[in-house]
Formats: C-alpha cells, sequence, structure tokens
C-alpha cells in the first residue's frame, strides 16, 4: 500500500464515521460503538480488496461480505453509501418508518448487502455457505465476515468453525472485532469466550493476529498474509478499540446501543471534520 | 404508573429474591433492556449472565432446575422462544421443570431494530409445547403479579414482556389468577378479547365505539395457554361478534387460541386483529402500532367492519 492510497483510505474512514455518528443521531437509535470499531477494515475491504461493483451489485463473481454482528449496521450502510450502492441521504432516514436501511442488514432492501443479519451467530453459518459454493462450482470469489467477540459465546459460531475447518473453506476469512466489550460489560466479566486464537486453530483454522485494527498497513499485511493460505479456512483476530474515532465513545461499554444526543452529535461531527481537514493538507 | 412489563418484571424478581434463596436469574448478555439488572443488583449471587449463548443458558436452567432452584432465565421473546425453542420443549417443558422464561422485547413495539429482533410468533411456539403455561401481562400492576405467581407455580411458565411503557389500568386491589380471564368493561354488541400491550388501547378503542352508539365488551386474556374457556363462552353468548387483539402473527396467537373455543362450544363470527403474517419493519414503537392498525383508531376500524357482517 502507498502513501496515496492509506491517505484515502484513511479518509475514507473517517468519512464512514461521520455517517455512523449522523445517522445513529437521526435515527435516535442503534449502535455505534461496534459499528466505530470495524470501520477501518470495512473501508479497507470495500474501497481496497474486495472485488465488487457497486453497478454491478449481485455479480455472481463477487467478493462476499456477510456482517454477522448484524447491530454493525450504520458502519456497513456508512460503507456502502459512500462507495456509491446508494445514495448518502437514505442514511439520514436510519430506522425510520419506509426507510431502505432497517435496523439491522436486510438483503433484498438493500444493495450491497448480501446477507440479512441481526439475530448472532447466524451469519458466519450464510458465510459458509457461500463459501462452500464458491469451491463447490470453482469460482474464485473470497468470502469475508465481520464477527463480534461476544458473538463468540454463541454455540452456532463455532458448529461454523467446525463445519468450515472440516471442509476446508480455505476462500473463507473469518475476521474477529476483538474490542473486549459486549453489552453486559467486558468479555471476561459475561461469560469470555477465550482463547479465540486458539480455540479457531483448533477448529482447522490458519489464524492470523491483527494487533491494530485501525492501522492500515497491518490490515494490509494480514488480509495478504490470508491470500496466501490455499487449503484451510482463515480467521483473522482483530484487537479494535469499540467506538473508534469519536473519543468519548472509546472503550465504553455504554456506547454499544446508544445514539449521541444533538450536542454529543455535534462535538463527534467536528471531531472528525477537523481530523479530514488536517489530513487534507 | 406508566412503565413497561419488562420493568415490572425486574422489579419483581428483586422482591421475589428477599423470600426465596434458591431464586436464580439468567440472561444472555442483555440484562439492561430485560431489566434483570433490577435483580442482579439486589441478588447478585443469584444472578447468572450466560452471555450470548441462549440455547446454553435454558439448558444451564433445566440443570438448575432439577436442583430444587426456582430459575427465570430472560432474554429478548425473539431469542428466547426462536433460538431455544428446542431447548426449551426438549429440557424444560418435556421433563416440566421449574423453569420461567422471562421474554422480554415482545411484537411489533420493539421499534427500531426491526424485523429480526420483533418476534410474532412466540406465543405460537409456546403454545404448541404442552406443560407450557403462557402469560402476557397488560400492565404494571399485572406484570408484577404474574412474575410472582409464576414463581409460586410448579413448572415451567413463559411470560410475554413489553419494551414500550403502558399506563396502568388495573387498581392496587387488583387480584391476577393464572388461567382466569378478566372483564375490563361490559358491552352487548361485541366483545374485544386482547393481551398484552393491546388491551389497554382496545379500551381506548370501546370508548371511541361508545360514541358511535355501539356497545362493546373488553376481555383480558392474560393467560393465553390455559385459556379461560368460560369467558370467551360467555362473551360469545352474550354479544355474539368476537375480535381478538394481539401484538403477534395472527396465525397461533391468541387469536387462533379463542377461535379453538369458540369452534368446539359456540360457533360464533370472529375477527382477529394483530400481525397479518408479514414480519415488520424499523421505526418508532407508536407509529408501528399505528401502521398495524394496534392503536384505538385501527381496533375501532376493524370493529366497525366486521359490524356489517355481523
Ligand atoms: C442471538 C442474539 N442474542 C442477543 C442479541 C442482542 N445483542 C445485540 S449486540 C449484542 C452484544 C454483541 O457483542 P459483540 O458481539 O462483542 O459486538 P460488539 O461489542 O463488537 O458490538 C447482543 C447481546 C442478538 N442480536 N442476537
Amino acid at each position: 500500500m502507498n502513501e496515496k492510497e492509506l491517505k484515502f483510505l484513511t479518509a475514507t474512514a473517517d468519512k464512514i464515521r461521520l455517517g455512523i455518528v449522523k445517522s445513529t443521531y437521526a435515527a435516535k437509535s442503534g449502535h455505534p460503538g461496534g459499528s466505530l470499531s470495524i470501520t477501518d477494515v470495512l473501508a479497507y475491504l470495500y474501497f481496497y480488496k474486495m472485488n465488487i461493483d457497486p453497478n454491478n451489485a449481485s455479480d455472481e463473481n463477487r467478493d462476499r461480505f456477510v456482517l454477522s454482528k448484524g447491530h454493525a449496521a450504520p458502519g456497513l450502510y456508512s460503507t456502502l453509501a459512500n462507495r456509491g450502492y446508494f445514495d448518502i441521504s437514505e442514511l439520514e432516514k436510519l430506522r425510520k418508518v419506509d426507510a431502505m436501511l432497517q435496523g439491522h442488514p436486510d438483503m433484498k432492501g438493500t444493495p450491497g448487502v448480501d446477507m440479512s443479519t441481526g439475530s448472532l451467530g447466524q451469519g458466519v453459518s450464510a458465510a459458509c455457505g457461500m463459501a462452500y459454493f464458491g469451491k463447490a462450482f470453482n469460482k474464485d470469489y473470497k468470502v469475508y465476515t465481520i464477527l463480534g467477540d461476544g458473538e463468540c459465546e454463541e454455540g452456532q459460531v463455532w458448529e461454523a468453525a467446525m463445519f468450515a475447518g472440516q471442509k476446508k473453506l480455505s476462500n473463507l476469512r473469518v475476521i474477529v472485532d476483538h474490542n473486549g466489550m459486549q453489552i453486559d460489560g467486558t468479555l471476561a466479566e459475561v461469560n469470555s469466550p477465550e482463547p479465540l486464537d486458539e480455540k479457531f486453530a483448533a477448529f482447522g483454522f490458519n489464524v492470523i493476529k491483527l494487533d491494530d485494527a485501525h492501522d492500515f498497513n497491518k490490515i494490509d499485511a494480514a488480509f495478504t498474509a490470508a491470500d496466501e493460505e490455499t487449503n484451510r479456512p482463515t480467521a483473522i483476530i482483530m484487537e479494535s478499540i469499540k467506538g473508534k474515532g469519536v473519543s468519548f465513545m472509546e472503550n465504553q461499554v455504554s456506547w454499544h446501543g446508544k445514539a449521541p444526543n444533538e450536542e454529543q452529535c455535534a462535538i463527534a461531527v467536528k471531531e472528525i471534520e477537523d481530523r479530514l481537514a488536517k489530513e487534507a493538507e | 404508573m406508566k412503565r413497561a412489563t419488562r420493568e415490572s418484571y425486574g422489579a419483581a424478581l428483586a422482591e421475589l429474591s428477599k423470600e426465596n434463596d434458591k431464586l436464580f436469574v439468567l440472561d444472555a448478555d442483555l440484562a439492561e433492556a430485560t431489566k434483570t439488572i433490577t435483580f442482579k443488583k439486589a441478588c447478585p449471587e443469584r444472578f447468572i449472565d450466560c452471555g450470548i449463548a441462549e440455547g446454553n443458558m435454558i439448558g444451564v436452567a433445566a440443570g438448575l432446575a432439577t436442583c430444587g432452584a426456582t430459575v427465570f432465565a430472560s432474554s429478548f421473546a425473539m431469542f428466547a422462544a426462536g433460538r431455544a425453542f428446542e431447548q426449551i420443549r426438549n429440557s424444560v417443558c418435556y421433563p416440566k421443570l421449574n423453569v420461567k422464561i422471562g421474554a422480554t422485547h415482545a411484537g411489533i413495539s420493539v421499534g427500531e431494530d426491526g424485523a429480526t429482533h420483533q418476534c410474532l410468533e412466540d406465543i405460537a411456539l409456546m403454545r404448541s409445547i404442552p406443560n407450557m403455561v403462557i402469560v402476557n401481562p397488560c400492565d404494571d400492576i399485572e406484570a408484577m403479579q404474574a412474575v410472582k405467581a409464576a414463581a409460586e407455580y410448579k413448572g415451567p411458565v413463559y411470560l410475554r414482556f413489553g419494551r414500550l411503557a403502558v399506563e396502568d389500568l388495573n387498581n392496587e386491589d387488583y387480584e391476577f389468577t393464572i388461567g382466569k380471564g378478566v372483564l375490563l368493561r361490559d358491552g352487548t354488541d361485541v366483545t374485544i378479547i386482547a393481551t398484552g400491550l393491546p388491551v389497554g388501547r382496545s379500551l381506548k378503542a370501546a370508548e371511541l365505539l361508545e360514541k358511535e352508539g355501539i356497545s362493546a365488551r373488553v376481555v383480558n386474556i392474560h393467560t393465553i395457554k390455559p385459556i379461560d374457556r368460560e369467558i370467551i363462552i360467555e362473551s360469545a353468548k352474550k354479544t355474539g361478534l368476537i375480535v381478538t387483539v394481539e401484538e403477534h402473527n395472527i396465525i397461533g396467537g391468541l387469536g387462533s387460541a379463542v377461535s379453538e373455543v369458540l369452534s368446539e362450544e359456540v360457533p360464533t363470527k370472529l375477527c382477529r386483529v394483530g400481525i397479518n403474517d408479514t414480519f415488520g419493519y424499523s421505526g418508532p414503537a407508536e407509529e408501528l402500532l399505528t401502521r398495524f392498525g394496534l392503536d384505538a383508531e385501527g381496533i375501532k376500524t376493524k370493529i366497525i367492519n366486521a359490524l356489517k357482517t355481523k
């Protein structure tokens, strides 16, 4: 990744963050914390890595993306809007009556959404199905899915992992958003699924540890390394910060499922816009 | 008072913690939302956060119950009745264990979270399992008593609570009995049989109807199983036309349960008001209730139309 690309992705991620803050503010509800922790990886996947075309959103050879932690929908929607799948003005209608953008991703209503999710644990299984189909028909697309670390408490996640490992779904990338938090507290306070790396390895995965989910060079290195694995599915366990990029939301369990009020929205928007202005210099 | 029945659930559990030291409350990473947080604060040593693993939570509840515990296992209705359906059937209801399912965020009034979280099928699912008792309280007073009655009852109970605040309809001297319907208002032209949140709106609809010269009887069926057959038969004989109102798919819920009684005992014209076999969508709760015809005006209109066919 060169300097120019790095700059572009950094700015793109901040534009996505703006959309997350503004859309949840407008909706008066939604999940900013877990959207902001995956923003950089979404920017990387949709603006650099994945083989996709917003003008041909259902191309059968496209790479697939499944947001298994479906509550991070504002992050996905802002990414898709910025990438040109639909008009950015849709973000303001998030979660409202008759809006295209539902509280959780709806594949039949929203261009670019490859799978309907929202019930934790289910998306990763669907991603396995997509990867299996790709193998069965010798397609060279890849399937990316993002899981929450709290989501990894669901038994279904491990049923999916068993399936992917046993069927050698090397075209599958399971990304775990390891921000250490869920709703009732930290993973350790609730029902910790750790150690995640050893568990995925035991299920037959190639495990890559990404120690900073907000550093594009490191993100790129992790996903490039994943492409070298030809026999096993890959799990990328990425260390992230819940609420990343909005200072008062960072590492706060309380920002899991709460929208910013008018004042908080203004502070967050200013913070991000200032950063964008600086980046543009 | 006006508060959501999920708040009543948490408050009643906290009170019960003082009376029963074998009372356990389980949750699946939603304590803030289901309001079991209130119990957790009162009695942290009997609160277990099982994490986002609803199937396992029900199994753990069953195991605790085999040792003599009274267990309330909580999550959103979608992930309790939905995700853990088979664990509830085979590990709780088949052995008739003393496990109560505290299912919050039921129905369309979940609002903004949208279709994946708006459970409209739970009554149908739970109703089809032998040994299950189903209670869907309509206000704080009824919900508080229902939780306590469930704790006293030996066996599985499915308690259905809402996210949205509801006005009190019952007085402080109200007495809740599992399986006993409540006559809230007498009338002669039509009987509205409602459960849960729509009970209040049905009463308002009856007031609107009165202004148009229509006399509506209103019955609160808080216990959908075992259902109070007597009050349904009596209402049918008295008013003819029956209209059921529920925040659930019209297939398999209160409307179906009432129609079974009617067709077996006193064949009577029935109109089912609820969600017409579709998924919900995102939006503010009150707006959605209006959209789906579950506000007082919507209920009134359906009744007027039904009366034309009487
Ligand atoms: C099956 C299921 N159970 C419960 C929920 C409610 N819920 C939504 S988000 C969440 C916590 C998720 O934590 P995590 O996966 O770590 O996501 P993140 O912290 O990254 O947002 C819960 C319990 C759900 N959506 N699906």
